[in-house]
């Protein structure tokens, strides 16, 4: 990891914004400005005499960027605000431009809208439910906003609610709902009975979801089993005996910090046992 | 006293308003907070050697949703098929018909070996003598 930091404290010292298109894959720190693709030609050297020409150019070539997590939008250049690696992805339909954002680590989750998140009812007030969802104020759900809502097919206090966010800023209150645009649950409302509720980071959260995560298709052959992932660092997960949940809590918790050699020789001893 | 803006300061703020519009068309860049843009991430119930059916088949109509790009309506399997329904239909409207049809129309309904009802095309009526 020495190699990355000198890099970093280099750029900083220097004070020269690099283009993204280089540094991706790598890590970056907060406070980093990163040049977008277009303008790297009016920074370069020998610029000067197609600078009249280059600037219509540009007007025709701007294609619309989004910033994920971890940038913001300075000027016309990306700003770092936390650490970690910078990623990319090309645009699917051709919109233009791309994604570009931080693959970062943390445990604490800020609500963002459109994300599903496992809540706990901890209070009913009026036409609402208080639900903690880990964020800094508990997120409220509408009596109303379960599919075939009725007044005995409610969740109780203490229930688990697996929702989705449709507001969730820093000026305002979160608030969470059990349907979709349709009106349709789509899985989502209260999470049945026993199993188990745990808490992990959000980056671990992220590695599990991903389409082609071996961990998960290594725990589907184990034995029948159910899990619930939600992305503020939450996982609830049952299975036949108290045994069988309680050794798959352990599995998910550990297998952050744990080399897939690792995880294939426990694997292969759960099987055999 | 005044209630809303005099005239100075609305020029002023629509001259603003127009600057933020054309900077905003020299850099396309929009923020978001959200993960979902970046990564594409599998639906988070899943259920696995069918201990949850319900959520097996959900797990099978999201992943797919998220892969296609349209949702292919051939999958969707109907119950009645557009033939049986027409067969039905067909039948049913002389049924019901039957229900309010009087004693003398009775005839008008009769019934053939198969069961099926075929009405009489041919009405009685009165004809009127010639001379």
């Amino acid at each position: 990891m020495a190699e990355p930091a000198s890099v970093a404290a280099e750029s900083l010292a220097g004070s020269r914004a690099r283009a993204a298109r280089t540094v991706l894959g790598q890590v970056v720190l907060p406070g980093e400005e990163l040049l977008l693709p277009e303008q790297e030609d009016a920074e370069g050297p020998g610029g000067a005499v197609e600078r009249p020409l280059s600037l219509n150019a540009r007007a025709c070539s701007r294609v619309r960027v989004v910033c994920g997590p971890g940038l913001r939008r300075c000027g016309d250049r990306l700003l770092v605000t936390k650490c970690g690696r910078l990623r990319h992805k090309e645009p699917g339909s051709g919109s233009g431009g791309g994604v570009y954002w931080v693959d970062s680590q943390q445990k604490r989750y800020v609500p963002v809208k459109g994300d599903h998140v496992i809540g706990i009812v901890t209070a009913k007030s009026g036409d609402i439910f208080k639900v903690d969802v880990g964020g800094s104020e508990p997120a409220s759900l509408s009596y109303l906003s379960f599919e075939g809502a009725t007044k005995r097919n409610r969740p109780n206090v203490g229930d688990l609610i697996y929702g989705q966010f449709v507001v969730a800023n820093k000026d305002m209150e979160p608030e969470m709902v059990c349907i979709d645009s349709c009106g349709r649950a789509n899985g989502m409302g209260v999470i049945g009975q026993d199993g188990l509720l745990f808490k992990v980071t959000l980056g671990l959260i992220r590695k599990l979801l991903a389409p082609d995560c071996e961990i998960i298709q290594e725990v589907g052959k184990l034995y029948p089993l159910e899990i619930v992932f939600g992305m503020n660092g939450r996982i609830w997960v049952k299975a036949k005996t108290i045994q069988q949940t309680l050794i798959l809590a352990n599995i998910l918790e550990a297998c952050e910090h744990m080399t897939s050699d690792q995880r294939k020789q426990i694997f292969s001893r759960l099987a055999e046992s | 006293m005044q209630r809303g803006l005099d005239s100075e300061t609305k020029k002023q703020l629509e001259e603003e308003e127009k600057k933020i519009i054309s900077e905003e068309h020299w850099s396309f860049i929009i923020e978001e907070q959200s993960f979902l843009l970046c990564e594409d991430l599998l639906y988070g119930r899943m259920s696995f050697r069918g201990f949850n059916p319900e959520v097996e088949k959900l797990m099978l109509q999201m992943n797919a949703k998220h892969k296609a790009e349209e949702v292919e309506d051939e999958t969707v399997e109907l119950d009645v098929s557009d033939e049986e329904m027409a067969r039905r239909y067909e039948t049913l409207v002389g049924t019901i018909g039957k229900k309010f049809a009087r004693k003398r129309d009775h005839a008008n309904y009769e019934e053939d070996e198969n069961g099926d009802i075929t009405p009489i095309k041919a009405k009685k009526m009165f004809l009127k003598p010639q001379d």
